[in-house]
């Protein structure tokens, strides 16, 4: 199940590419952190740059000082007991970097670091997708030369054993001294050895975590999925239902999916459209760029062997709160209607069914969107609910409002029109569409009337600003009396 | 991947290799390494192409975000014409720039940077990509009635002269009754 990686996802901070409109906190951490080792790459580099120079001077300099006497000791010997790195007297600190290992591989993890920054700006990441990532693969070599960077062992301490015999706050006074058998000062040479290399203790787990799961989203992809049927509706939307041995999810759940024939290495989020109770599984791809548009054709050219898809999923927090609240106010905004798609579906299902475990007893459902053209398979879907509704004699279970707020004065005018036609002009439902946007005061105090004491939980999937008003909104509208109306706003991240 | 603009990215890895030619020699002025002269160099060359680099371009497709305060620096990134426009030419002179940098540990990385941004610039140019300004929108000017009302009137409505405009008195105001009527007073 999907949900044992959740905490893995976190501390790892980045095992997964993201949609836009969910807030991951696993993305927050993953900048956070990515800032922070930007900030200490740069303090340490330019700490090694000042050592370099130094570790330089101090060999050339033939002044007999403690830094010069320190840099000759055991430079001769195969030995390893030397202090300073460098051992020739005519080299540079750059030619001593691009001949050492944490050097070289300083070198290239900085620009691997580098790149994978300026291609992860978010102006380069929202327009031009596959730059980034792409670049931002680079982390294996990133990875790995950190892991080799500290092999060498070139920044040393005083071995245990030497600071028996020499101490250096005592010997450092008189450095000509040293060694022989010099019964003053009881100073032998002082002995150096490599501090070992500790990064790989450091990141070994979270690798060998972050290879795992790779590794089980491949295995995961690698199942056969069937499509069992392919819809294409109005304004190039096209709906697929599939089918893949184990697959079950919950309502507000994504998917990624991969068509070979279209793009070998893309892999694109969908929301699931389809409840947990039907025996397939769908999603609602629109024609928004290159991949989409391909994938549609693909399958409008109906070819007699269906392209193959492989999915990996489903991701994302189920929100099983939508069915605990007595009252549901769902807001969908724009592309935030798709998971309701699955939500309205899911609890119409336990509606009927008479499910113990849904507590719903209404649910006022608004639409928010520019225009319904690219959501008419969502009219559809509100259409053949209504109906069912209606057969049932439950037509006042589900109460939907339209809004839309990309209107112009024709359809206006269209509308006014055919005030008294029983179904909407625009929309064919019995409800009738409202323009502009909601009044989110009418509509609380509303259900804060006809409902006074139930809780009602309000979900919303849609932009910031409306998350913020109808946070104002609940906390207004809730009665202070524990008895009465109260309303809960849910930041689920649909 | 058919819709990416290479100069973008090329643009974003320049900005960033300018602040690290500049920040390498800082340190290495600073403290005074063997061939600091490099570094004064560096850190004048860094500035150079942050000032070069920081307007950022208009995008063929869709709209551009621009960097804050930007616009100053489009004005004069503008003034030159061709030689800011043609992205062959930004990849030479990156490739040029940073070649003074390799000589010194402490500005080789910004070298490597810019380097690998004048690659991306030279990828950009033989793609056919150009540097074009983001031109300020002229200010509309706000529309009443909510643009509905096409052609404004633009002389006021005709009014009788000042005299007749004075208010009348109250008294005179009412109907004049054709019967004289007494009050009672009760």
């Amino acid at each position: 199940r999907d949900k044992k990686f959740y905490y893995t996802r976190v501390l790892l901070g980045c095992c997964r590419r993201t949609m836009r409109k969910q807030l991951d906190h696993n993305l927050t951490f993953h900048k956070l952190v990515a800032y922070a080792i930007a900030l200490f790459t740069a303090v340490h580099i330019i700490a090694h740059l000042c050592n370099f120079e130094w570790y330089n001077d101090s060999q050339q300099a033939a002044d007999g000082s403690l830094s010069s006497i320190l840099s000759d000791l055991h430079q001769d010997e195969e030995s390893n007991k030397w202090l300073n790195p460098i051992h020739s007297n005519s080299t540079t600190p750059a030619y001593v970097t691009f001949t050492t290992i944490p050097g070289l591989t300083g070198v290239i993890i900085t620009v691997a670091l580098i790149l994978m920054v300026t291609s992860s700006m978010e102006f380069i990441r929202r327009s031009y997708f596959e730059v980034f990532w792409y670049t931002h693969h680079l982390f294996i070599i990133y990875f790995a030369g950190l892991v080799i960077h500290g092999i060498a062992g070139l920044v040393r301490g005083q071995t245990a054993e030497s600071l028996n015999k020499h101490n250096p706050e005592h010997c450092a006074q008189d450095p000509t001294h040293w060694g022989g058998n010099n019964k003053h000062s009881h100073c032998e040479e002082p002995e150096f050895g490599s501090i070992p290399a500790e990064s790989w203790q450091w990141v070994l787990a979270p690798i060998l975590l972050y290879v795992f799961e790779r590794v089980l989203r491949f295995w995961r992809s690698q199942q056969r999925v069937v499509v069992t049927k392919v819809v294409v509706h109005p304004s190039k939307v096209l709906e697929l239902q599939m089918h893949k041995k184990g697959f079950s999810m919950e309502v507000g759940q994504y998917i990624f999916i991969n068509s070979p024939s279209v793009s070998r290495l893309e892999w694109h989020p969908f929301t699931l459209t389809s409840a947990p109770e039907e025996d397939f599984f769908s999603v609602h791809i629109r024609a928004v760029g290159d991949w989409t548009e391909n994938l549609i054709d693909t399958f409008q050219q109906q070819k007699p062997k269906t392209p193959r898809i492989e999915v990996d999923g489903p991701f994302g927090t189920a929100s099983e709160d939508v069915f605990q609240y007595e009252v549901a106010m769902l807001v969908g905004a724009g592309i935030g209607v798709t998971p309701f798609a699955s939500v309205l579906k899911s609890i119409w299902y336990k509606f009927q069914h008479a499910d113990q475990r849904l507590k719903t007893k209404k649910i006022y459902f608004y639409w928010l969107c520019r225009d319904t053209g690219a959501f008419a398979w969502f009219n559809d879907l509100l259409a053949s609910l209504e109906q069912e509704m209606e057969e049932s004699g439950k037509a006042s279970f589900l109460n939907y409002r339209l809004f839309l707020t990309g209107w112009d004065n024709s359809i206006a005018g269209q509308a006014a029109f055919n005030f008294d036609k029983d179904t909407d002009v625009v929309t064919g439902l019995k409800q009738k569409t409202s323009f502009g946007r909601p009044r989110w005061s009418n509509e609380f105090s509303a259900v804060a009337t006809a409902h006074p004491r139930s809780v009602v939980g309000v979900f919303l999937c849609g932009p910031q600003a409306l998350a913020k008003s109808l946070q104002k909104c609940c906390h207004q509208y809730s009665s202070l009396d524990p008895r009465k109306v109260k309303f809960y706003f849910n930041k689920e991240n649909f | 991947m058919g819709r990416i603009e290479w100069a973008m990215w090329a643009n974003e890895q320049a900005l960033a290799s300018g602040l690290i030619l500049v920040t390498g020699g800082i340190v290495a002025v600073a403290a005074q390494f063997k061939g600091w002269p490099f570094a004064a160099y560096s850190i004048a060359a860094g500035v150079f192409v942050c000032l070069l680099e920081y307007p950022r371009g208009k995008r063929k497709k869709g709209s551009t975000m621009e960097r804050c305060g930007q616009k100053y620096f489009t004005a004069v990134v503008k003034v030159f014409g061709p030689v800011t426009r043609n992205y062959y030419v930004r990849a030479i002179l990156h490739a040029a720039l940073a070649v003074p940098a390799g000589f010194l540990l402490s500005t080789i990385l910004g070298m490597a940077c810019l380097g690998i941004a004048s690659a991306i610039y030279l990828l950009a140019a033989i793609r056919g990509e150009e540097w074009n300004p983001i031109e300020q929108k002229p200010q509309e000017r706000p529309q009443v009635g909510g643009g509905t009302i096409k052609q404004p009137p633009t002389m006021p409505p005709p009014r009788p002269p000042v005299e007749t405009r004075k208010k009348q008195p109250a008294e005179v105001a009412g109907q004049e009754n054709p019967v004289p009527v007494a009050v009672e007073a009760e």
